[in-house]
């Protein structure tokens, strides 16, 4: 069943320059659409400053969309305010990237968690401390480190805190932006496999936004690809990775390391660099790099196509 | 965290100078060793001597003894100033900076208009209008002192407003009031605070000028700046009437500036 249904979703953020200067505008997310199912991770990939994690924030109402639409349940949330808003901060939540900016400094593990259960009137001091107490176990941390504080902890730990203070309030969906980027290697394992355990024992849905293909490959059923603000590629993850359509999608599989010296690879590599979201290309953004881009490239704007079962592609020569 | 603090041979001494401030005003009436308003018109004008170690002034009364109940007024003063002005502009300061916008404006230029004129100045035009007394210009000095807690503390607002603790209380569904005093005060209060205890000195400073000229605590109370500007015509005669109370003031705002100074450099490395 659909959990969440994004349809045409802008995020557009106006900049003043200077005193005089003329008002231009960021196309940060410029119309994105796609749905998650119940239970499912969708992994969202894309280089730094294509909109990932604008689009996350816009999903949760952290920042107000532009324009389109945001179903949860079937239901439009776009425009939700008040109250029924706080009713819908329950159903879905965060994990940050950075582990060290994410948890108020001054306030123990045990406020950090309980802060949540407080705002939405959860429970009675007791009860509230028990299912913080639960839920702390399921983390690996142990109840005496419930009166920490947050730079008593290493990253992974910190991290862990950050996932348990999103589920308090038994959300559906969990918005995780780049949540093991910040993390030691050896660390991101533990913390994607927690992840995966905690989705199985909730039934929670991810939306798992990262930079990190691999990371991606290794926890998502389906993946999108984003190149400045919008789906470039979405299907289902091992037809993704095994089948890419998009060049981007292309050169950017092209240029995941191999721990395989003797292996052959044909990489692609992409000329120039991203273009400024301020000043977008013309047709489909891409052509000012790809390597198949033609004549027609600077003039039509590419739609998401579904070119086989459940595999979307927005290029004009696919 | 201590032994931070006293590592500093300054911030030793700004401690043992508001120590022995704190010290004589809990214990005046036992340190003193006459009535500070006690006049004796045989005994005037006596110079330093075992009887009176820092001498009498021009009605006879103890200078010693007067110094002593004064930094009861001087502490009283310095208190109240930054106890009132300091919730008042860290509030204003916090919500200018967490809610920008039309808010941020009127706020701002609100203190812009209050630090565009010479504290002292509208301080004394402020206790001129209200009439002379020490209660007075405690309310003047309160009304001048809290822009400079609102622009501190609404700068240290801005630069953590956009961390990512705060964005997840918004995405918690917390009510901006409780970000405001759970998540961004704690995190901003700092910087205000050492500002305070760096105020003391100049708050009781200010008091003291205000009272020299005229416009606060009125004869014969023995507040220091008074007692000053009451020594002033018989300077030539008795050299001891004005520096004692001068001394007594000079001693406290360094020991207060001292002590700031002090906490600063334990709570913020940054400025190491």
């Amino acid at each position: 069943m659909t959990l969440l249904e994004v349809k045409d979703l802008k995020q557009h953020f106006t900049i003043n320059k200077g005193f005089l200067g003329k008002k231009t505008t960021v196309k940060a997310v410029d119309g994105v659409s796609f749905s998650v199912n119940e239970g499912e991770t969708l992994g969202i990939v894309g280089e730094s400053g294509c909109g990932k994690s604008s689009l996350g924030r816009s999903i949760l109402r952290l920042i107000e969309p532009t324009s389109g639409e945001i179903k949860y349940k079937g239901k439009n949330i776009t425009d939700l305010k008040g109250k029924d808003l706080k009713d819908l901060r329950k159903e879905m939540q965060i994990v940050f990237q950075d582990p060290f900016a994410s948890l108020n400094p001054r306030n123990t593990v045990r406020d950090i968690l309980e802060a949540p259960l407080i705002i939405h009137g959860v429970g009675n001091r007791k009860q509230r401390l028990e299912m913080i107490e639960n839920l702390i176990g399921k983390i690996g941390l142990r109840k005496e480190q419930l009166s920490n504080f947050p730079h008593e902890f290493s990253g992974g730990q910190r991290q862990r805190i950050g996932i348990a203070r999103a589920l308090t309030l038994n959300p559906k969906l969990i918005i995780a932006d780049e949540p093991v980027s910040a993390l030691d290697v050896s660390v991101q394992s533990q913390v994607l496999n927690l992840m995966s355990s905690l989705q199985e024992e909730f039934g929670l849905s991810y939306v798992f936004i990262s930079h990190d293909l691999s990371v991606v490959q290794h926890i998502s059923d389906r993946v999108a690809v984003m190149y400045l603000g919008k789906i470039v590629e979405l299907a289902e993850v091992d037809e993704l990775y095994s089948n890419p359509q998009h060049p981007y999608t292309k050169a950017l599989l092209s240029a995941v390391p191999v721990p395989d010296p003797k292996q052959k690879r044909d990489r692609i590599i992409l000329q120039g660099d991203l273009p400024s979201p301020v000043n977008q290309p013309t047709g489909c953004t891409f052509h000012t790099r790809c390597p198949m881009a033609t004549a027609e490239c600077k003039t039509i704007v590419p739609e998401l196509r579904e070119k086989s079962f459940g595999h979307w592609t927005a290029c004009i020569h696919v | 965290m201590v032994r931070r603090i006293f590592s500093s041979p300054l911030t030793l001494i700004g401690f043992i100078l508001v120590f022995i401030l704190l010290f004589l005003a809990a214990f005046a009436p036992l340190i003193a060793t006459y009535n500070p308003l006690e006049v004796n018109f045989s005994n005037k004008l006596q110079p330093p001597s075992s009887a009176h170690i820092f001498g009498t002034d021009e009605v006879g009364r103890d200078i010693f003894s007067r110094i002593v109940y004064g930094s009861r007024i001087s502490l009283k003063v310095g208190l109240l100033v930054v106890v009132i002005s300091f919730p008042v502009g860290t509030m204003l300061g916090a919500i200018a900076g967490y809610f920008g916008g039309l808010v941020d404006q009127i706020i701002m230029r609100l203190t812009d208009i209050f630090l565009s004129f010479p504290g002292i100045i509208l301080a004394m035009s402020i206790a001129a209008a209200l009439g002379p007394s020490i209660e007075n210009v405690l309310l003047a000095l309160a009304v001048v002192w809290w822009p400079w807690y609102t622009r501190i503390v609404r700068s240290s607002v801005l630069s953590i407003k956009n961390a990512e603790f705060i964005e997840s209380s918004r995405a918690l569904g917390a009510h901006p009031f409780r970000i405001l005093f759970k998540d961004i005060l704690p995190n901003s209060i700092a910087p205000a605070s050492i500002q305070a205890s760096l105020d003391l000195g100049f708050v009781i400073l200010a008091a003291a000028g205000l009272s020299f000229i005229g416009l606060g605590a009125q004869p014969p109370s023995p507040e220091w700046g008074a007692m000053l500007s009451s020594s002033r015509e018989i300077l030539r005669e008795a050299w001891w009437a004005a520096t004692f109370p001068g001394l007594a003031i000079l001693f406290t705002v360094l020991g207060f500036n001292l002590l700031g100074d002090g906490l600063r450099d334990v709570l913020d490395p940054k400025q190491r």
